[in-house]
This record gives C-alpha cells, sequence and structure tokens, in this order.
C-alpha cells in the first residue's frame, strides 16, 4: 500500500533537527529557563563526611538571615512525606539525610529564599555536628568485608524480580549479584594449553551534562506540577505518586529539552526534594545544582574486573570466568541493573563454550553511581578487549585475526542461551581494520617518537522489559502531532520519531510537531536511556502511525468518501464534523520480548536486540615524557537502518569523543577520607575543542535490525565502546607498556615507562 | 531594596534598558532578567563558554562579569544576531553543518566563532581549534563545530 503524499522516503534522509534553529538562535527551551511566580530558590547544605551520624543540627542562623522564608532539614520531610526514601532498584535514599550521612555531598538540610544569593549565604550559616564513623571506598573491600556497612537493611523496590530475594537482607554491601554459569569452566581450564589472568579497573567520572541538573516543583489544589529536566517523566510520575501515596493523575510531569544527559538525569534525583520543598512551603521551589554539585548527585561506576581466560593451542578462547565488583556508591539508584545488563554481556562478543560470570553491584561511600552512556558497557569492554589484546600478543597473533577466530557468529547461542540475530560484529570489525588500513604496515617512528595502534569491539543487550506507548493525532485540516514521553536530550530523538511517523504517514517529518514529555498529555515511556528509544518507541511510533491511517480510512468509509492516506484528512472530518473540525487518534504500543534469566544467568530471549560499536585509534607516543597525542581515531557502529544520517554521524562521533575523556582526562579524585578534591571543570578536564584526535573518521555497517522499525536500533552508546582499550592497545603497541587502570593519563604511561627502564617511581596517589 | 544596588542603563541588542543591579550579579543574571535565556550558567566559573555575552564587541564570560561593568555599553547576545528572521551566516552554518547536538552551548559557540571570523575570515583546523578551546561541549559535536566554521567563513567570504 502506498497511501503517500509526497513520494520522497522519510527514512534515511539527511535532515536537520527539528529543534535546531531554535537552538541556534538561543530560543531552545530548556528547564533552565523555568521561572514561575512566587518562585523560591533552593540551596543545599551538604554532608562533608563520607559516613558519620548526624547528632544535631542548627538551623537558627541560618534562619535569622533577612529575606531565608524557612530552613528545611529531614523532619520538616517527613511531616509531609512520611517513608522519604526513594529510587528505582532500592527505596533507599532520603530526601534529605536522616541520622546519618552515607557520602560527601549528600544532602543534609535546605534554606529557602526568593533570592538564590540570599539562600546561597544563609545555607553556609547551617550548622551540622556530626559523629564521624569508618568508611568504606573500595568497592572489593566492601563486598567481600563487613565492618563497614553502608546499610543496615537493604530495601529492594519490589520492581525487579531477581532483586526481591534480597529484601531485608542484613550484613552486607552487596545489592545485586548476577551469576552466569554456562558450561563447565572448570574443566576447561584444566585442559588449556594457555590460562590468562588479569585483573582491570576504571575510574569514577561523572557524566556532567552542560545543563545542571534541575527541577522546579509547583504545587497547586490536590495535584503537583513537576517542570523537570529528567530523561525519565513518567516514572517521576509515579514515584513521586507513590512516595505522596496520590493516585498518578495528581503528579503532572513536564520536560523540555534537555541540555545533555548521559544517564544522569535518568529516573529520580531532585524531584522528590523539590516536591517535599513545595509541600512544605506552600509556594514553587526551584532546585537547581551547580556544576560542583553535580559531582555528588550521580556518577559513573569505578569497577574492578578480574578476568580470567584457558586458550587453545590454535588461540581460541575455550572458557572463561568474569569476576566483576561495581562501585554504586552510598545509594543504588539504577546500579542494580547496570550490573546485571552488563553483566550479561561481560564475557564480550566471543563464542565460548564454557563461561562463568559474578557480577556485584557493592554499597560504598562514595557519590551514587547510575546509569552513564553504555550501562555499563564501556567498563566491561575495557577488560575483555584489553585482555584479548593481551591475549593476542602473548601467542604471537595478530590481535584483528585472534578476534575473527573467536568472534561469535549470527545464529550461535551467546552464552546466556539467547541466539546472536542481526548483529553486525564482524561487519564492524572488519569495517574498523580496512579503515585503519590494518594490513598495511604501520610507519612506527623514530628516535623518541613512537607510533601504535590499536582496535576494540564492544556489544550491548538492550534493557528490558520496557514499554513505549505512542499517540498520533490528525487535526481538522490533516496536520499531525506525534505525542511521546521519549525525551530529546541532543540525540536527535525528536527527529527520529517524526521520521518514523511521517514515513508511514506519506508527509515529511519537518510537518510533523513533536510535543515535548507531559505526563498529563504524552502517554508512557519506561525511560529515555539505554539506546532504547529508536527501537522500542520507534516501533510503538509505527504503529501508532499505521492505527492512525487505519482509523482514517474507517472515517472514509463512515462519510463515504475515498480513502486517499493523510492527503484528504481535513476532507473527511469536514464532511463528518460539517466544519473544520475534530480529531482523528491513533495508538501504538511495543513491548520487545524478553525472559528474565533463571538461576544461572540464562535466558532464551536475554535482548530484544544487540547493538554493536568498533574503534580503531592510533598513537603518537613521546617516551621521554609519556605525552601522546591520537594521529587518528575511527568509529564504526552497527545501528541497523540509519533513520537520520545527519544525526547518526554526531551520534558516533560525539560518544566516541566523550568516551575519550574517560580513557584519558577525567578521574574524580578523593582523598582518604572521602573528600572530593576535583569538583570543577578547572580540576576535572572534560574532552575539549583541542583533545581531539588528528583525523577521525566514522561508519555505519550497511545492516538491518530486522525487529526494528524500518530496519532500526539505537546508537547513541555504540560509538563509546572500543575506545578505551584501542587506546590502551596503541600505546602498548607504541612503546610496550600496558595501563591496566583508567584513565591512561600521559603521567600513567611516564611511570609505566619508567618502571619498564628499571627505574620506578614512588607512588604519590593517595585515591582510596 | 538594598542600599548597594546601582540603576544602570545599556544597550541590548541595540535596545535601551535600565536595570536596579547589586555588586555581586553577574551580566549573565542581568541579561536572563530580561527574558534573554540563550546566554546560560553551566559551569559558574567561566570555563566552560555556555554564558558567552558580547560587550562592545568583546566576547566575555557573562557568569564571572559583574553587571555593574555593563553601564552605557553595548551588549550582545545570541538573540541579537537574526535579522528580519535572516540567520547569521554563522547561526546558518552550524545548522547546515549539524554541528549541534544538546544545544545548550550552542550559543556560545556560535558567539566566539563570529570573534574568529571577523578577525581571521579564513582561519586553518589549527586557529579554529585555539580559538574554540574555551567553549566546552559535552555531547562532544567538535568536529561538526570546526566544519560549521569553515562553511561559515567561506560564505562570508564569498558574500564579501
Amino acid at each position: 500500500m502506498n497511501d503517500t503524499n509526497t513520494p520522497e522516503r522519510q527514512v534515511g534522509r539527511r535532515i536537520d533537527r527539528l529543534e535546531s534553529r531554535s537552538k541556534v538562535t538561543g530560543t531552545a527551551d530548556y528547564t533552565h529557563n523555568v521561572v514561575l511566580p512566587r518562585m523560591l530558590h533552593a540551596k543545599i547544605v551538604r554532608s562533608v563526611h563520607a559516613h558519620a551520624r548526624i547528632l544535631s543540627i542548627d538551623t537558627s542562623a541560618a534562619a535569622a538571615v533577612p529575606g531565608v522564608v524557612k530552613v528545611v532539614t529531614a523532619q520538616d520531610v517527613m511531616r509531609v512525606i512520611p517513608d522519604p526514601h526513594y529510587g528505582p532498584a532500592f527505596h533507599d535514599q532520603p530526601i534529605l539525610a536522616i541520622d546519618k550521612v552515607r557520602h560527601i555531598g549528600e544532602p543534609v538540610a535546605v534554606v529557602l529564599s526568593d533570592d538564590v544569593h540570599i539562600a546561597e549565604t544563609a545555607a553556609a550559616l547551617v550548622s551540622v555536628e556530626y559523629e564521624v564513623l569508618p568508611a568504606v571506598f573500595d568497592e572489593v573491600q566492601a563486598a567481600n568485608n563487613t565492618d563497614v556497612l553502608v546499610h543496615d537493611v537493604l530495601r529492594p523496590a519490589g520492581t525487579f524480580p531477581d532483586l526481591k530475594h534480597l529484601a531485608g537482607r542484613k550484613g552486607t554491601n552487596v545489592a545485586l549479584d548476577y551469576r552466569l554459569r554456562h558450561g563447565d569452566v572448570k574443566t576447561a581450564f584444566a585442559q588449556a594449553a594457555h590460562v590468562f589472568d588479569h585483573t582491570f579497573r576504571t575510574q569514577q567520572v561523572v557524566h556532567v551534562p552542560l545543563e545542571p541538573m534541575v527541577s522546579i516543583a509547583q504545587p497547586l489544589d490536590r495535584r503537583i506540577i513537576i517542570h523537570t529536566a529528567s530523561q525519565s517523566p513518567s516514572f517521576v510520575r509515579l514515584e513521586i505518586a507513590r512516595l505522596l501515596g496520590w493516585a498518578e493523575n495528581q503528579v503532572q510531569v513536564k520536560t523540555r529539552l534537555l541540555g545533555g544527559g548521559f544517564g544522569a538525569k535518568l529516573y529520580i534525583k531532585l524531584e522528590a526534594l523539590a516536591v517535599a520543598l513545595a509541600l512544605i512551603a506552600h509556594r514553587p521551589v526551584r532546585v537547581a545544582l551547580t556544576m560542583e554539585e553535580q559531582f555528588y548527585m550521580i556518577t559513573k561506576h569505578a569497577t574492578t574486573f578480574r578476568i580470567r581466560s584457558a586458550v587453545d593451542a590454535d588461540g581460541r578462547i575455550t572458557a572463561r570466568h568474569c569476576e566483576v565488583y561495581w562501585n554504586g556508591g552510598a545509594y543504588a539508584d539504577i546500579g542494580p541493573r547496570v550490573t546485571q545488563k552488563s553483566g550479561f554481556t561481560a564475557g564480550g562478543p566471543y563464542d565460548i563454550a564454557n563461561l562463568d560470570i559474578d557480577s556485584y553491584q557493592v554499597y560504598t561511600n562514595l557519590p551514587p553511581a547510575g546509569a552513564f552512556r553504555g550501562f555499563g558497557i564501556t567498563q566491561v569492554v575495557w577488560a575483555y578487549e584489553s585482555q584479548a589484546d593481551l591475549i593476542a600478543h602473548k601467542l604471537g597473533m595478530d590481535p584483528v585475526a585472534f578476534r575473527r577466530l573467536n568472534l561469535l557468529e549470527n545464529g550461535r547461542p551467546h552464552a546466556t542461551g539467547t541466539v546472536l540475530k542481526d548483529a553486525g560484529l564482524r561487519l564492524v570489525l572488519d569495517r574498523v581494520a580496512s579503515a585503519m588500513d590494518w594490513d598495511k604496515p604501520l610507519d612506527r617512528g623514530t628516535g623518541t617518537v613512537r607510533r601504535g595502534r590499536g582496535i576494540g569491539l564492544g556489544f550491548k543487550a538492550l534493557v528490558a522489559p520496557t514499554t513505549s506507548v505512542a499517540t498520533i493525532t490528525a487535526g481538522g485540516d490533516g496536520s499531525c502531532t506525534l505525542l511521546i514521553s521519549t525525551v530529546e536530550m541532543g540525540q536527535g530523538s525528536d527527529t527520529a520519531m517524526a521520521i518514523v511517523a511521517a514515513d508511514v504517514l506519506g508527509l515529511r517529518a519537518e510537518d510533523i510537531r513533536v510535543v515535548n514529555p507531559d505526563t498529563d498529555v504524552t502517554p508512557y515511556d519506561m525511560a529515555t536511556l539505554g539506546s532504547r528509544s529508536t527501537f522500542s518507541m520507534g516501533n510503538a511510533v509505527k504503529q501508532a502511525a499505521q492505527d492512525l491511517l487505519d482509523k482514517v480510512r474507517a472515517l472514509a468509509q463512515e462519510v463515504g468518501l475515498p480513502f486517499e492516506g493523510t492527503r484528504n484528512i481535513s476532507t473527511l472530518l469536514k464532511k463528518k464534523f460539517g466544519m473544520q473540525a475534530g480529531t482523528v487518534v491513533g495508538t501504538g504500543s511495543f513491548v520487545p520480548p524478553y525472559q528474565s534469566p533463571d538461576a544461572d544467568g540464562r535466558s532464551p530471549d536475554i535482548t530484544p536486540n544487540w547493538m554493536v560499536g568498533g574503534t580503531g585509534i592510533e598513537v603518537e607516543v613521546d617516551t621521554e615524557t609519556g605525552q601522546f597525542r591520537i594521529v587518528r581515531m575511527e568509529n564504526v557502529v552497527d545501528c541497523g537502518t540509519p533513520l537520520n544520517p545527519k544525526v547518526v554521524q554526531t551520534q558516533i562521533t560525539g560518544a566516541a569523543i566523550q568516551q575519550l575523556g574517560a580513557t584519558f582526562l577525567e578521574k574524580m579524585e578523593f582523598d582518604a577520607e572521602g573528600q572530593l578534591r576535583n569538583a570543577s571543570f578547572s580540576e576535572y578536564k572534560i574532552p575539549g575543542i583541542l583533545d581531539l584526535p588528528h583525523q577521525m573518521g566514522y561508519a555505519a555497517v550497511d545492516s538491518q535490525q530486522s525487529t526494528g522499525p524500518f530496519g532500526a536500533k539505537g546508537l547513541g552508546e555504540s560509538g563509546c565502546f572500543g575506545v578505551a582499550s584501542a587506546m590502551a592497545q596503541a600505546i602498548d603497541d607504541a612503546v610496550g607498556v600496558r595501563i591496566v587502570s583508567l584513565p591512561i593519563t600521559p603521567e600513567a604511561v611516564y611511570r609505566a615507562l619508567a618502571e619498564q627502564r628499571g627505574e620506578p617511581l614512588a607512588n604519590t596517589d593517595s585515591t582510596p | 531594596m538594598s542600599t548597594t544596588s546601582t540603576l544602570i542603563q545599556f544597550r541590548l541588542n541595540g535596545e535601551p534598558v535600565s536595570r536596579q543591579v547589586e555588586p555581586h550579579h553577574t551580566l549573565l543574571e542581568l541579561v536572563r532578567e530580561c527574558g534573554l535565556h540563550g546566554a546560560r550558567e553551566s559551569c559558574g566559573q567561566g570555563l566552560c563558554g555556555c554564558c558567552t555575552i558580547v560587550v562592545n564587541g568583546q566576547a566575555v564570560t557573562g557568569c564571572i562579569y559583574p553587571a555593574m561593568h555593563a553601564e552605557e555599553a553595548e551588549v550582545g547576545t545570541i538573540e541579537g544576531l537574526e535579522q528580519d528572521g535572516q540567520l547569521d551566516p554563522v547561526q546558518q552554518a552550524f545548522m547546515d553543518a549539524g554541528a549541534l547536538q544538546c544545544g545548550f552551548c550552542t550559543p556560545g559557540f556560535i558567539l566566539m566563532a563570529r570573534q574568529l571570523l571577523q578577525q581571521n575570515s579564513e582561519p586553518s583546523d589549527h586557529e579554529i581549534r585555539h580559538f574554540l578551546a574555551g567553549n566546552l561541549c559535552r555531547c562532544g559535536a567538535y568536529p561538526e563545530i570546526i566544519e560549521a566554521v569553515k562553511l561559515a567563513g567561506q560564505r562570508m567570504r564569498a558574500a564579501a
């Protein structure tokens, strides 16, 4: 059937983001800009200790400052929300600290004022008396040692079946243990020609979206509106309704464009605090973080990954054991999902007959860790790809040849039992290799400047189970409006969804109006995370557009006129209502197939699709200083059909550039007491324009996701996967030193070179 | 009203404005209170460029620039670039090159790129990178931003 007004296909068109004009003129609408009448500003008093009992809070000096409306503590919060603990996986996080603080920067009290400067000045006058308690920072230590317990009792939220057994558990810091058992690892190790045993570490980093987190709660008669820079308006609504004991329809959550998210603005963050403050003050309250405060809110898990592999004489991996410890910080946030979802693929994209995985989410006294572009995948790829290079080197094999030999092929079962399908692993690997001219010899440099290169390949299982619902309306003139709760945060989702809808409806994508999420108006969507929107919401939107056409066909039949797709909707409506009036509504929903893993961590349906990303890096290293320069970086993904090549390009390179930060620049530096020393862009460097590789390329391989909308699947994260290990390998290839802990700084390379020369430097790092 | 506040007068995108300001108020707060939201507070330390505002032809970091210094100044923001519905060539080039993602940093980059192109209409890659080193983009749209600056330069030279 072709019901099109315009013959031009929308899928695959290079089009500008729908909101791009507003972004270049400065008129783009962010929550950052929201100002409400009688709005109060909140400034948060934060814990100065990593673990301490609160003995007393003296608010009198702050309350006495002219212009201060109120100073709020947990006691005030509990009068409006009796059990103020929130979280998507565990109900473990108090809106304001109750009796105890569990990490540096935890909110303890809040000052409210009409003037943000007065609130800030007064917040410094709140005096909190603490009894400092012993703290635990290292994830392996916290998992295996119960001297310091971050939480006395575990409180899973009840929404995830694999966390239910943890309810009421005491005496542990482990908030989730995902295990996979596949084949007979022990026997395979006993028979192996070679055994490799390595431990790789990643550091704690932070998202720092340039629009810092902001939420504004506006109390009304028996309901509340929350304006928030959130990636998950639907979740905010149901979690606030739960905390208040209200119906979901009493809570309205509105988002606008997000000035970056990257996972920081997921689930529930400042919203519960803003709601409590608004209910206490009976006025709208704005809670807006500074850049420094974002470092205390949510971070990316530091990890310790011990990976042991058994390899036969031909270079085939016959068995692997993965032991991954995820440093979740003081509150679980979505960490247990990260631990499980990334646990699924911790063995790597290889065909391994015997595989055991143990993946632990661990509470510590550090700022909480959640999802950060990749949902934990970059941490596991770092380890399994670093080891792949070390194995290849030891066996004298080419790193690409080693990967080709071991690669999991479509049609073969992954260790979880799920058969690999529509995963362009080989396509991506081959494309990276050809882009890097891998078959040609490399100019290895001379003297003190040496060159090397490396390749990294990663894959990811999609987050499930999830639900997406979409609505499309056609008005009296036939123009179409798309109502979805997918959040546009720079990834181009509004445009991608308009393309999907327009392609079905025979319209141009630019002619579809996409409404910002508003839970009173736009239907439910689980969240904008994990590269799920293109696939999940895309399928729902496609179905809604098809439903709209079905409704138009029925209307045509009803009024006795021919069905012409969207072309004559206005005529049909005019015939029915006698004037330009009425609305035609199409709806669609999508729940991807998924089956929870069994006790051995296995399931025939662990993921609705596989995302694939690979990176090649060539570096130049100065052997005298450890300084290096990325000469070239090639990033390749399998995203199925690229819906909008113009955005696909920026998503691939943008993800890779962002991951360069975690690869060689970024690290949250804590001292022995858990104090953060670099919560500022002056000391915490994110990639700037001078950090770009000299030459950068990108590609999406020719592939189809058979179950995706028009063959598409997500790609927002895939460009990150292979970056870090490719960098470590390139440096090793250049100068023969191996960095096993991120970030790979010039200092780390210099130290390794000094050690290589037999002149090791003293360690001055006091990071816990 | 505090006794420390001062009435200042300045021109904002060509229009006369008078406002009461406090010594601790920043130029960024001032223009945002005037309802212009294209300059934004991000790092709050003058390190990211999201708050870029043009004062007497010179780009400044509005989040650390005292509002009182705007007295009698010509203050320009991103909102002042579009003329009669026509985008500035740099704005148009940023759209055409796809040089933005979340868009939060975009006005700062555009204003800095204009400064560069006013001084040097044909900057090299190196000169572009060097000039824009004080602006941060967490989405990593830098390759497209470099393309956009080159494209704008080409078009401006062709039109000159």
